[in-house]
């Protein structure tokens, strides 16, 4: 455990006297910043309308935060990660066997499933911060409004599974070769697809369509996004980050083996 | 204190190394001297825990390194080749780090840092980014990072390639400082390195071990003999005494007698083919002879490479130790 811990805290370190945080941090800011912006404008558009019919003909339909802002944010945060998430993992492995510091690893008094989580937890941290970066901006919705606190929790709960199992897969793909950039394409290019083919399957009904709906990352964060704790989600997302750390582990393990 | 048996190791097809056994004792340095490509750094990997061997057995303070790797690698402080440091770390900050990768913490992690640091003079570079540092400081922190935990073993895979003459010489100087305390393994590439540094030097080709003895014994070897190997059958103690009538030989040591047959290892000058008198001298004397085979050859190719690809270098070393000197 302590191993794990001084991994990660290098891990952390280096994200931070590196520009990648930075650059992490603010395009996801901006971005999110953007997107918060132009659901909300819709929403008080949403609302404005909403009063003119009360006036109308006398009855409001009252408009749920959570499901018409919150959600929508959400969805958001699961597709700008898709971009951003291979930034923090394509480094993790690659750059150390680019630079031959993986031997200093690998030649000190640790397990291979020490360097792997600690390496996880280095780049699990940075997301945290990004994750907590965006609970700044939906602090405001309770500034103004009453949304559901426990609904919220649900969704953010969502997003930690779904971050990790991006992380998880992104660390796998950095074991793979030491260049960062061959890295970061073939993660991004991977969950890319992984979004793709969960949006294009959304409205199809056949065999071959329920399965693509199913291994898509991104179909399973809408549970969490209602606020509702699915264990089929849950499972699934567990499992796909115990896999990939899993393969992690047998790849790093072959570097010592396969030359 | 190191203990390799039989190590063989293969990349695919490819032999890097092939059946290897050495032992190295406490406070002992033992220099690995090869070409590039030899198979030495590969050895190094193996007895850091770095690669696994194909075959053979490696003991590091008693642990195998395949069944207890977590205890070799704390006892073991290694510098490979390339320092295997991260550009964005300050000096100080990769000392830590290395330290508590090893197990350092706390006060005495603080103390150690310090202690090393003075050892290799890198106590005026503390907050410096390793990325800005020269090759030579870079080197330093490496071994620095190595010497970290108080390891009972040192491995140093060239840990003076790429240095300055002047650096050069206060790399060895510290090494040389580290024997006794730590038993210490390492590797290059020029001949004079391991003569001036190494109590004992074995010789690896082609992945293979080619002599194993002093820095003194091999340049005697070298500069002045020859050695045949003579395998006679006939009185041991007689044909001994024949030969080492012939003119030309130096020194004769039997190394294996048995069924009546005698081994010798002949030293003769060098320069002077004696192979027919040798022959003539045993088939007069009517034993049969049944080997008779230069092996110094083999041996002296081999310094012939590394003395002359490396021979720009060592004057330069040499020359600057002259000045320094004076």
């Amino acid at each position: 455990m302590k191993n794990i811990w001084i991994i990660a805290r290098k891990e952390l370190a280096a994200y931070f006297h590196s520009p990648i945080a930075y650059i992490v941090l603010a395009m996801f800011t901006v971005l999110f910043g953007f997107i918060f912006y132009s659901n909300l404008r819709d929403f008080m558009m949403e609302q404005f309308l909403a009063a003119q019919y009360a006036q109308m003909y006398g009855q409001l339909t009252p408009l749920n935060v959570n499901e018409s802002v919150i959600r929508s944010l959400v969805y958001a945060i699961a597709v700008i990660c898709l971009f951003l998430m291979p930034m923090i993992t394509m480094r993790l492995f690659a750059e150390e066997k680019k630079t031959g510091t993986i031997e200093l690893l690998m030649t000190s008094p640790l397990t291979d499933l020490e360097i792997i989580l600690g390496k996880f937890l280095g780049a699990f941290l940075l997301y945290a911060s990004l994750l907590v970066l965006s609970l700044l901006y939906i602090l405001i919705l309770f500034l103004y409004g009453n949304p559901d606190g426990k609904a919220l929790i649900a969704a953010y709960l969502g997003l930690v599974l779904l971050g990790s199992c991006y992380l998880s897969l992104g660390l796998m793909l950095s074991t793979l070769t030491r260049n960062q950039v061959i890295a970061g394409s073939l993660g991004f290019g991977l969950f890319f697809m992984l979004y793709l083919i969960g949006w294009a399957s959304s409205y199809s009904t056949g065999q071959l369509g329920q399965l693509a709906n199913y291994i898509s990352f991104t179909t399973h964060i809408d549970n969490f996004s209602k606020g509702v704790i699915d264990l089929r989600d849950t499972v699934y997302y567990l499992s796909v980050i115990g896999l990939s750390l899993f393969l992690t582990a047998r790849s790093v393990e072959s570097v010592r083996w396969r030359a | 204190m190191i203990e390799v048996q039989g190590l063989t190791k293969r990349y695919g097809r490819t032999v890097a190394v092939q059946d290897v056994s050495f032992s190295v004792k406490k406070g002992e340095i033992l220099g690995f001297l090869g070409p590039n490509g030899a198979g030495k750094t590969t050895t190094m990997r193996v007895l850091t825990g770095f690669l696994p061997p194909t075959l053979g057995k490696v003991t590091v303070a008693g642990y195998d390194v395949m069944q207890e790797p977590l205890e070799v690698k704390r006892r073991i402080g290694y510098l490979p080749e390339t320092p295997p440091l991260y550009p964005d770390m300050r000096v100080m900050e990769m000392l830590a780090f290395a330290g508590r990768l090893k197990g350092v913490s706390g006060n005495q992690l603080k103390q150690r840092i310090a202690e090393v640091s003075e050892k290799t003079a890198l106590s005026d570079v503390p907050r410096k980014l390793i990325g800005h540092l020269s090759k030579g400081y870079r080197q330093r922190v490496g071994l620095a990072a190595a010497l970290i935990h108080n390891p009972e073993v040192l491995v140093l895979d060239e840990p003076t390639a790429g240095l300055d003459p002047k650096q050069i010489i206060e790399t060895r100087k510290l090494i040389t400082s580290l024997a006794g305390e730590h038993t210490i393994i390492l590797s290059t590439h020029i001949l004079p390195e391991a003569a001036n540094t190494c109590g004992r030097v074995m010789i690896i080709n082609a992945g293979k071990v080619v002599a194993e003895d002093t820095p003194e014994n091999l340049t005697a070897r070298l500069q002045g003999y020859e050695t045949m190997n003579l395998v006679v059958e006939g009185p041991e103690a007689e044909v001994r005494e024949r030969l080492s009538r012939v003119t030309g030989v130096s020194r004769v040591s039997p190394s294996q007698a048995g069924n009546g047959r005698v081994a010798f290892a002949v030293q003769t000058v060098k320069g002077q083919d004696v192979r027919k008198e040798l022959a003539r001298a045993v088939v007069e004397s009517g034993w049969g002879l049944l080997e008779l085979r230069p092996v110094g050859l083999s041996l002296e190719e081999i310094f012939l490479k590394l003395t002359t690809t490396e021979s720009a270098d060592d004057n330069a070393g040499e020359n600057s130790k002259e000045t320094a000197a004076s």
